[in-house]
């Protein structure tokens, strides 16, 4: 497979402050590539230097197998989506559209048919008139997008192109803009701090945290096997409990609450110093009044706080018998636990294999559930 | 407008009453000026004498209107060919200054700033005589020197032009300074991103977005220049500029033929207001 | 994060300096080093020039014009405070009390008069005050006055109209950061009780300071450095101090004495915006704008 994209060994820093740290990867062509972090991971400055604006400190960054030191933002094969697109007021869709293309010096028709093409593609045909403050703001999206890639580059940058939306025009856009990539085949490299969209979107996904890349997969498997903390958290939904780890005599490892709450775990884990890690387990692998084999689960007793109904998205939060630890749990869809009160008390349990757990850094990411 | 205050109506009525009086005051006299450019006397006071174009449009003997009054066409044209020079100098480095000040860092920069604010606070008296001062000096150095004369250096057309030029260049940077604040810069790095150069970005983006503060920044350097007095005052050559011409037949008092020059200027800048006040508020990017 | 570029080509940078360094240097720079100069030369008995304190000590000397000089000050703050005093109302009226139609066309209404030059508008004045003036006219036609009498040349006549000529410069300032002073304050601190005069000296005129101090610093800087008014409205023994300079420079072609002068009016406008601006806490850059 052709590389599109490849970022050696690249930092940047401000002063003392260091905004990319070492980072390192390589996008495959034709691929919808997503980085994902929490603001001020760095992922701005990162796009940056791939698009020129800013010259990485070290490392290299090499576009269609071409050094892109010393090449000017406006000679690079890349093209920018931003954040608040950018879109020329001053001009109407077509002179957006054609601006590039003429500054390549091409001209006349084959501008107009370029345009059109574009336009059609994005589901704007006949749009080419229309003022800019006159387009809305998934129209607008369009056209910022159709102007970079009607310049056919070899990697398509975008940063934080749905930040502006509304909820519901974001989960249109994200759809259409997985399609969109399908269709033209150009590579995507796509910024974001909505682990959804890159979720939803990507072929591969690369979180973000303080510079550095914690951990590049697929989105299927940064779900599921998380190589770090801040990914267990910052991807989908996690249930944190900070936990002892032991071993017993049979070489068994499980893990122990301050409140006496003891699960199995299926892996080994390295013991040394103080043995503190953080388990994970999501709500989703979370069963109510499990029938599995209970040598294959953890299983508590707990008591049944409040029900948070959201939908497909609904869940229960529970508290353990002699605990004040707080558990989120999803309900399933099939309305089978519609009887659940407040203050009942149930049995909630999962697979040792489900439960995941990292020495502890201390970070938090967003607002833990502890 | 806040609505939602109670006031008392004779609250009200003392305040519309002070805002009538106030505009009152600022138009009376221009308006006792237009009016009596059409009365058919040798003054420009009342009474009124009946209805006449004499002041603009009259041949003499008695009468001479604007239009065959060979002194003051004569001003007027000098003012124009002044105001031109003056207009296109100072919007082109006025815009040179807003880009230097809002998109350029360097050493200095505040130092400079606060170097390019002072014709704000510099008397325009000032700035003539040391503009004046530092012309003569210069030339009689090159006369000493290389034995050459610089008619540029005495006062007279061009010299106004730079005395005009050193502050109203300063206006109309700012002018423009205060929309390029509003710029937002991402459209600069789009328009690279999409393969423009420097020269490109500023041609077809900054100054396309500036063009609304550009005009109006010009069309203030021009009205300030015809109008200006007291910096023209200790420039001017031989040539008189309006204001000049009009200083002396104020003083030494004159037909109400100053009141038909008055009438055109007032109507010509009230237009050129009115049309600079419309398009800048029609701008809506 | 400050997102400078690394775009720029050093070349745009001169291009753009150049123009606004030579601006600054030949026509600000060198000629007020050359008007300080000039202040200090003077010429001895037998024609020789040299350097001397000469045009300064003169200025201490002669009454007439040390007396022009304080006069003049005195008069531009005093004219300063009152087109102060009535650009507030007129602003607050504006912005505040006027329906939001007619706001834009009194705006209009503001603006227009000031696009027409000084001159023009001290004429206007002139040809209605003075003894066969407008007003003379129909106060005799009326028989409030028996017979016109001159309202011209004298002190108040004077600063009547250089409040009229210097309005707007204190206006529209004032409008433009009163404009953005959310009505919701006035109404909270009515609401919480205060009075007309409280909500003036505690909200609205500590929120328009800077609106304040800009167009105090130009209407001084105006109303100091004027000639016309001064020269077609002010009574013969009212004299301005830029007519003393006038008249060293073109009457008396003493290009010494009016550079020191000149140098002299300058320090005093510099020194008294440098005070007012201390003592108001501002800071010239963000004033002048």
């Amino acid at each position: 497979m052709k590389i599109a994209l490849s970022v050696k060994n690249v930092s940047k820093y401000f002063g003392d402050f260091k905004a990319v740290d070492d980072v390192s990867f390589d996008v495959e062509d034709g691929k919808f590539f997503s980085i994902l972090g929490p603001s001020g991971s760095g992922k701005t400055t990162l796009l940056r230097m791939i698009a020129g604006f800013y010259t990485p400190s070290e490392g290299k960054i090499e576009i269609q197998g071409r050094d892109m030191e010393g090449v000017e933002p406006n000679k690079r094969p890349v093209n920018l989506v931003f954040q608040n697109l950018a879109l020329f007021p001053m001009m109407n869709v077509y002179e957006n559209i054609a601006f590039g293309l003429k500054r390549r010096g091409e001209r006349g028709k084959v501008v107009r048919e370029k345009v059109e093409m574009m336009l059609d593609r994005v589901g704007l045909p006949g749009f080419e008139n229309r003022k800019i403050n006159e387009l809305s703001g998934g129209q607008k999206q369009r056209v910022a997008i159709a102007r970079s890639l009607v310049l056919d580059p070899g990697v398509l940058l975008l940063d934080e192109p749905l930040g502006a939306l509304d909820a519901k025009l974001r989960e249109n856009m994200k759809v259409e803009l997985k399609k969109l990539q399908a269709k033209v085949g150009t590579t995507f490299v796509y910024i974001t701090h909505d682990q959804s969209e890159a979720m939803v979107m990507s072929d591969y996904v690369a979180v973000m945290n303080h510079g550095h890349f914690e951990q590049v997969n697929t989105p299927q498997n940064l779900y599921n096997s998380p190589a770090s903390s801040f990914v267990a958290q910052f991807v989908g939904d996690n249930n944190k409990f900070i936990v002892k780890i032991q071993k017993d005599e049979r070489g068994n490892f499980s893990a122990v609450t301050k409140d006496n709450l003891q699960f199995r775990l299926d892996k080994p884990y390295d013991l040394e110093g103080d043995n503190i890690f953080e388990m994970y387990v999501r709500p989703e692998s979370i069963m109510i009044n499990p029938k599995e084999d209970p040598n294959k689960i953890n299983s508590i007793e707990v008591e049944v706080k409040a029900i948070l109904f959201d939908g497909g998205n609904s869940r229960i939060l529970v508290v353990p018998k002699n605990s004040e630890k707080e558990i989120m749990v999803s309900l399933p869809q099939n309305r089978k636990y519609d009887y659940l009160r407040p203050k009942d008390t149930i049995k909630i349990g999962w697979y040792h294999s489900a439960s995941v757990c990292f020495k502890g850094t201390g970070e938090r990411v967003y607002e833990e559930i502890e | 407008m806040i609505r939602s205050l109670q006031r008392s109506k004779a609250y009200s009525f003392s305040f519309n009453i002070f805002i009538f009086l106030y505009f009152l005051f600022l138009f009376a006299p221009l308006i006792v000026t237009m009016i009596l450019a059409f009365n058919d006397s040798m003054f420009p006071s009342l009474p009124w004498k009946g209805f006449t174009l004499d002041w603009f449009f009259g041949r003499g003997p008695e009468k001479y209107g604007i239009f065959h009054d060979a002194i003051n066409l004569r001003s007027i044209y000098n003012s124009f060919k002044v105001a031109v020079a003056v207009t296109i100098l100072s919007t082109v480095a006025g815009t040179m200054a807003a880009f230097l000040f809002e998109q350029e860092d360097f050493k200095f920069k505040n130092l400079l700033y606060f170097l390019m604010l002072a014709p704000m606070v510099i008397p325009g008296v000032i700035l003539g005589i040391s503009i004046l001062m530092f012309s003569n000096t210069v030339g009689l150095f090159l006369e000493d020197v290389f034995g050459i004369y610089v008619k540029l250096l005495s006062p007279g057309i061009p010299l106004v032009v730079l005395g005009q030029f050193s502050f109203i260049t300063t206006i109309v940077a700012l002018i423009i300074i205060a929309r390029l604040k509003k710029f937002d810069r991402t459209l600069e790095e789009a328009a690279y991103n999409l393969g423009a150069n420097r020269l490109e970005v500023i041609w077809f983006i900054t100054l396309k977005y500036l063009r609304p503060s550009i005009i109006g920044g010009a069309a203030i350097a021009f009205l300030m220049s015809f109008e200006n007095f007291n910096t023209t005052l200790f420039l001017v050559g031989p040539d008189a500029t309006l204001p000049i011409t009009l200083y002396l037949q104020v003083r030494d008092g004159s037909t109400p033929v100053i009141n038909a020059i008055a009438f055109l200027l007032i109507v010509v800048s009230s237009t050129i207001a009115v049309i600079n006040l419309y398009s800048g508020k029609k701008s809506t990017y | 994060m400050k997102r400078s570029s690394k775009i720029k080509i050093r070349w745009g940078f001169i291009i753009f300096f150049v123009p606004v360094f030579l601006w600054l240097l030949f026509l600000l720079i060198l000629p007020h080093i050359e008007l300080l100069r000039m202040s200090f030369v003077g010429t001895d008995f037998y024609g020789k020039s040299g350097f001397t304190f000469e045009n300064y000590w003169s200025f201490f000397k002669e009454p007439i014009y040390w007396r022009t000089f304080a006069r003049t000050a005195l008069y531009s703050i005093t004219v300063t405070f009152l087109v102060l005093v009535i650009a507030l109302p007129v602003a607050f009226y504006i912005t505040k009390l006027a329906g939001t139609k007619i706001q834009g066309f009194l705006m209009i209404l503001l603006l227009v008069p000031f696009w027409v030059s000084e001159l023009i508008r001290v004429y206007g004045w002139i040809i209605l005050l003075r003894e066969s003036g407008a007003i003379n006219y129909f106060l005799t036609k009326l028989h409030i006055l028996r017979e016109p009498i001159e309202m011209l040349y004298n002190d108040a006549t004077m600063i009547m109209g250089l409040i009229y000529t210097n309005m707007l410069f204190m206006v529209i300032p004032i409008i433009g950061v009163m404009e953005s002073l959310d009505d919701s304050l006035i109404e909270a601190a009515y609401d919480l009780g205060a009075k007309k005069t409280a909500i003036w000296a505690k909200i609205i005129i500590p929120y328009c300071l800077p609106g304040i101090m800009s167009g105090s610093i130009i209407v001084f800087m105006l109303v100091l450095g004027s000639y016309l008014t001064p020269k077609l409205m002010g009574g013969k023994n009212a004299l301005w101090f830029t007519e003393q300079i006038y008249n060293q420079i073109i009457t008396y072609f003493n290009w010494n004495q009016g550079a020191a002068f000149g140098f002299l009016l300058l320090l005093m406008s510099s020194l008294i915006i440098f005070v007012a601006l201390k003592i108001t806490r501002q800071k010239f850059t963000k004033v002048i704008k």
